[in-house]
């Protein structure tokens, strides 16, 4: 789609880009990861490992940003916000708290790859406290039970939703959460669906169980 | 920092305004964490697993194989030729006859290849499947060191150009999840679901980290060496899967020690 498209022509950009910028001491490592993974195949694998201009710079600064970088990080990544095309911001919470648990997806190599095809999932669980009665919750990111009780569903709250689950360097740059509709892990639909499971007042994460 | 002070105060409010569901859900999270400790602990009354990994690795490093039909008790770790005891606590190191800063699992290939005539693609076949040669003999290695503390030498210009590296590999962002090693390891007391993250930033928590490797794993009834490890997490960040011994696993390996300095190895470890 044309998310994906834009995210393969910014990698190859963004590859010129960063051995420019990084520096010495960046480009040194550059080799280093390139010798590691020169003998992993299929190729393509090797795009994962490519850095858009966020990726880079957040990883020369070490997520620390000094002001200018993050005003520049958050500028480029909010001209990267695109809200789906049918409008729709709210979906099935159902269908939501579903990809919150799912933690599969998108691992390769030839040690333990996921099986063709496996659903990939938003895996929120694994840094979100979300429903009170999942257990099984980390803490990298901030606790969000009852976020829409707290926040509630104003059409602003659904788009700033929307917006942070598609690009949360939008908002906070180099956040250690994934972008994760500007990287086309979710899809418009999927979005919609986690927005639900957050501002959805029968969800789970607002009604407790 | 400013940005990451706001986002950290926003969910703080947060936090304290539904404390009493979430306190709920927390310490029901720890009691499951603590039922997994005492399992542990109880693991670890009836022996650890890993120590019969520990004597077939020495039965290994003993008997003669390979092409030239040697043993393994000419090799130097670094300590010098058949010098095993507190080898793996100063490892990964320079080796001149390589030309390379080497860890302990591709030590030991060199040392099959050079004195027991393998080929390293026989060395290394499979060497990740539980129970192999690799591991044993990485496993053997390393419980030699036990009481001894963890110290990488640093001096080389190889082994600090590594040291370098490794820091900067630990940052470096990239995937379709974003994610470095310091999304999940770069803050105290952080949990992926209910496992445990150690904070490699944090001096204490990197001792208490290293000093268990090698380490017996209850989920995978298998002793993952620290290769095999950070291969695991390298997928979880969802990218390919680096080659053995390559320089940027070595490099995070010193980086790692490093920051672990003066732990003292309790080898082998056990884990969930
Ligand atoms: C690797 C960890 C990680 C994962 C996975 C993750 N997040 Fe986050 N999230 C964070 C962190 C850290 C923050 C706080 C910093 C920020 O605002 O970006 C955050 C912030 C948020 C916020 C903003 C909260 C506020 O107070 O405004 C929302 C909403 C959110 N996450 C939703 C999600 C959803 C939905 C998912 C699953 C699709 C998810 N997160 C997956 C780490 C993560
Ligand atoms: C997505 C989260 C994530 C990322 C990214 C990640 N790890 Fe881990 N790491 C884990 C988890 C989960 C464990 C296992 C904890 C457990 O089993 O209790 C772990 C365990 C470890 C351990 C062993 C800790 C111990 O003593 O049990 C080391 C060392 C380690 N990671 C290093 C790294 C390095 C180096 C990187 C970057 C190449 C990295 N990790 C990236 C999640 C991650």
């Amino acid at each position: 789609m044309s998310v994906r498209r834009r995210l393969s022509g910014l990698v190859a950009l963004t590859m010129l880009a960063s051995s420019s910028m990084a520096g010495a001491a960046g480009s040194l490592t550059e080799a280093i990861v390139r010798e590691a993974f020169a003998t992993a195949t299929p190729e393509e694998w090797r795009d994962r490992l490519a850095q858009d201009d966020a990726q880079a710079l957040c990883s020369q600064h070490r997520n620390q940003p000094p002001p200018e970088v993050a005003a520049q990080i958050l500028e480029s990544q909010r001209a990267t916000v695109r809200l789906p095309e049918d409008g729709r911001l709210m979906g099935d919470w159902r269908a939501g708290e579903k990809l919150a648990g799912i933690g599969t997806g998108g691992h390769i190599g030839r040690i333990q790859p996921d099986p063709p095809g496996r659903a990939k999932g938003g895996n929120c669980y694994a840094c979100h406290v979300m429903a009170p009665g999942e257990v099984a919750a980390g803490n990298i990111g901030p606790t969000l039970t009852g976020y829409g009780r707290l926040r509630g569903n104003t059409p602003e709250m659904q788009r700033y939703t929307y917006e942070k689950i598609h690009n949360a360097q939008a908002f906070f740059p180099c956040s250690h959460m994934p972008r994760f509709g500007h990287n086309g892990w979710l899809s418009p639909k999927e979005i919609a669906d986690l927005v639900a499971f957050l501002l959805d007042p029968e969800s789970s994460v607002n009604a407790g169980r | 920092m400013t940005w990451r002070m706001r986002g950290l105060a926003a969910g703080g409010v947060l936090a304290a305004a539904v404390t009493v569901s979430v306190v709920a859900a927390a310490t029901e999270a720890e009691d499951h964490a603590a039922d997994e400790i005492r399992r542990y602990r109880q693991m670890l009354e009836d022996g650890n697993p890993a120590e019969l990994m520990e004597m077939k690795g020495e039965a290994l490093w003993r008997e003669a194989r390979g092409p030239k039909g040697a043993s393994l008790e000419a090799c130097d770790l670094g300590l010098g030729p058949g010098v095993v005891a507190g080898a793996y606590a100063q490892l990964p190191r320079f080796f001149a006859d390589t030309g390379r800063v080497q860890d302990t699992e591709s030590r030991l290939v060199s040392c099959m290849v050079a004195l027991q005539g393998f080929a390293s693609a026989e060395a290394t076949r499979d060497w990740y499947r539980p129970g192999s040669d690799l591991e044993a003999l990485v496993t053997y290695v390393a419980t030699q060191s036990k009481g001894a503390p963890i110290r990488v030498p640093v001096s080389h210009p190889e082994e600090a150009r590594l040291l370098a590296a490794g820091g900067e590999l630990f940052f470096r962002r990239s995937g379709p999840l974003d994610f470095s090693c310091a999304t999940c390891h770069s803050q105290d007391q952080r949990r992926i679901r209910l496992q445990d993250l150690p904070n490699f930033l944090n001096p204490a928590d990197a001792r208490a980290s290293m000093v268990t490797w090698p380490a017996y794993r209850v989920s995978q009834s298998a002793v993952w060496t620290m290769e095999r490890r950070l291969i695991d997490c390298v997928r979880q960040m969802r990218w390919p899967e680096p080659a053995f011994g390559s320089e940027a696993i070595v490099a995070l390996q010193v980086w790692l020690q490093h920051q672990g300095e003066g732990g003292e190895l309790q080898s082998p470890g056990i884990k969930r």
